[in-house]
């Protein structure tokens, strides 16, 4: 393991402390419990607050700000976070209009937002990004993760609480929006959190794992390398199956990438990819490529679409002003 | 009726509470690599650094949460792991112990009904139950074997012996499960043949507090 790295336990907290020194202006980061909110906390609209492991960065404090979220909360490396620093954050942005909860599928997740809002006085709703399509049971839709159409749900309800909606629109627009997204990736590496010092799992060097998740944990199934425009294939038929869209909606393609591999790599993905969709008649009304939710320096990327209706185009093209994504402002 | 067993429980001397916290932090300590290379196999590898940092917090209060009450001691402890565990396992194994600090607060209470309110909260919290492949497969049984060690009236020894054997068995039982809970669930079929993480560290924790109980017991 070769990292930047002082003492593997302290990797999480002095990032955030850099992230806050890099944003000054833009965001506060508190540590202690560690949440992230906007430099200008309260607000009279509805407040959004997300949260997971760390390693995914951008995700989630890079979204915070505005347009976005007001509050992010990291947990340990691939760990959620614990429930009093969801409900500091929550406190710390509620300004009376209630808060909203975006929670990415995961058992952890699901868990400590549940407990943090049984504590939290405020008026609250949650909703649940289940994006990723590589996991499918029995049990259908529920057992799905969340995963990079979560930038999407945040984007999109983010404008709408910009724009004053109430906590109930918000929460039933996040759903909407949420179910409209597809998502499917691809790992060709495996990726080492510092404290544990090994790699989360092992992968040959003429392997790849299709349907991976955001935390190195496995998806469908191992296969052998292959060229990109077979990937590309394979990942764009698992979300169109899902996802079902008609020839005459638009669509935004996100092509994201894991953290390990260049953006001369993703651009290439989005070209086959946006090319596939659109010898099928589908039309890419909006695109965003690079490494957005990553799952540390693994190499690899995910293929998300999501159906967008005038409504949900409008809020993806309302300003945002995020240290990750800024447009329009 | 109180069972002898339960008696015995009621009647433990006071350093029993502090020696229970030392097996606890003593059995995580030593085993977090492995919980790791466990999580690895079929999750994402954080449960033994999880584990680890959690009974850290509680080996840092251990002194404060050895001189109270029990029904205090659970809760405090509880709310530590909660705070401090993250991802899923800090949420199950508070509620827990915030469930069980609940039930052992009520007058009378019965080491029965403490196990049996703390293992209904993590079915409550994880929506889940025995067979899934998770801490549940260990809890359960420990929670049945002991009820009905007081059902045959048990000499503590020997009832301490059988949560010993249902904890092994009931970990053992996770080997050949699919999971359908947590983050090995992603892997369905590929989740057989490896012992669950959290199982294995319930199957810690009741080893090594039984032990501790043992060691105590004449």
């Amino acid at each position: 393991m070769k990292k930047f790295v002082n003492d593997g336990v302290n990797v999480v907290p002095e990032a955030l402390r850099g992230f806050g020194r890099a944003h000054r202006g833009l965001v506060v980061v508190h540590e202690k419990p560690a949440y992230v909110t906007r430099a200008s906390p309260k607000s009279a609209k509805v407040a959004l607050v997300s949260g997971g492991g760390s390693g995914h960065e951008p995700l989630h404090s890079g979204f915070v700000g505005y347009g976005m979220l007001d509050a992010a909360c990291p947990g340990q490396i691939f760990t959620s976070p614990t429930p009093d620093q969801i409900s500091a954050a929550a406190e710390a942005v509620d300004g009376g209009s209630g808060v909203l909860f975006i929670v990415k599928n995961y058992a952890g997740d699901v868990m400590n937002f549940e407990m943090a809002a049984e504590s939290f006085a405020g008026k609250s709703a949650s909703i649940l990004v289940q994006d990723d399509v590589a996991v499918e049971s029995a049990s259908g839709r529920s057992s799905r993760r969340g995963v990079a159409g979560t930038l999407v749900v945040e984007k999109i309800v983010g404008a709408a609480a910009e724009a004053g909606e109430d906590l109930a629109v918000c929460a039933a627009l996040g759903e909407r929006t949420a179910r409209a997204c597809a998502s499917m990736g691809a790992a060709l590496t495996s990726c080492t959190i510092p404290a544990a010092g090994k790699p989360t799992f092992e992968i040959g060097e003429g392997e790849m794992e299709l349907g991976v998740g955001i935390h190195g944990e496995a998806g469908r199934r191992r296969v052998p390398l292959a060229p990109a425009d077979i990937i590309a294939a394979e990942l764009t038929a698992a979300v169109l199956d899902d996802l079902q869209p008609r020839k005459d909606e638009p669509l935004l393609l996100l092509v994201n990438g894991f953290g390990g591999t260049p953006l001369l790599e993703l651009y290439l993905m989005y070209e086959t990819v946006s090319r596939r969709l659109e010898a099928d008649g589908l039309v890419i009304a909006r695109s965003l490529v690079g490494n957005y939710v990553t799952s540390l320096e693994m190499a690899g990327c995910s293929v998300t679409l999501a159906r967008l209706d005038d409504e949900l185009l409008r809020l993806w093209d309302a300003p945002v002003h995020t240290a990750a994504l800024h447009w329009g402002r | 009726m109180i069972a002898t067993q339960e008696a015995f429980v009621a009647q433990a001397p006071d350093p029993l509470l502090a020696r229970l916290l030392d097996a606890a932090i003593e059995a995580i300590g030593t085993n977090a690599d492995l919980l790791g290379d466990l999580d690895r196999a079929i999750g994402d590898g954080d449960h033994g650094l999880n584990m680890l940092r959690g009974f850290a917090a509680v080996a840092g209060q251990r002194d404060d949460l050895a001189v109270l009450p029990l029904a205090a001691a659970l809760d405090a402890m509880g709310k530590l792991l909660v705070m401090n565990v993250g991802g899923a396992s800090g949420p199950l194994y508070g509620s827990l112990l915030i469930a069980m600090g609940k039930a052992a607060a009520r007058d009378g209470a019965s080491v029965a009904t403490i196990l049996e309110e703390g293992v209904a909260a993590v079915k409550r919290r994880g929506k889940s139950d025995r067979g899934e492949k998770t801490m549940l497969d260990v809890l359960v049984p420990v929670q049945l074997a002991w009820a009905q060690s007081c059902r045959e009236g048990l000499a503590p020894r020997d009832a301490l012996e059988r949560l010993r054997r249902a904890a092994k068995e009931g970990l053992d039982s996770t080997r050949p499960l699919m999971a359908t809970k947590g983050r090995a669930s992603f892997l369905r079929e590929r989740s057989i043949g490896h012992l669950d993480p959290g199982a294995f560290s319930s199957f810690l924790l009741v080893d090594a507090t039984c032990r501790a109980f043992l060691e105590v017991e004449p």
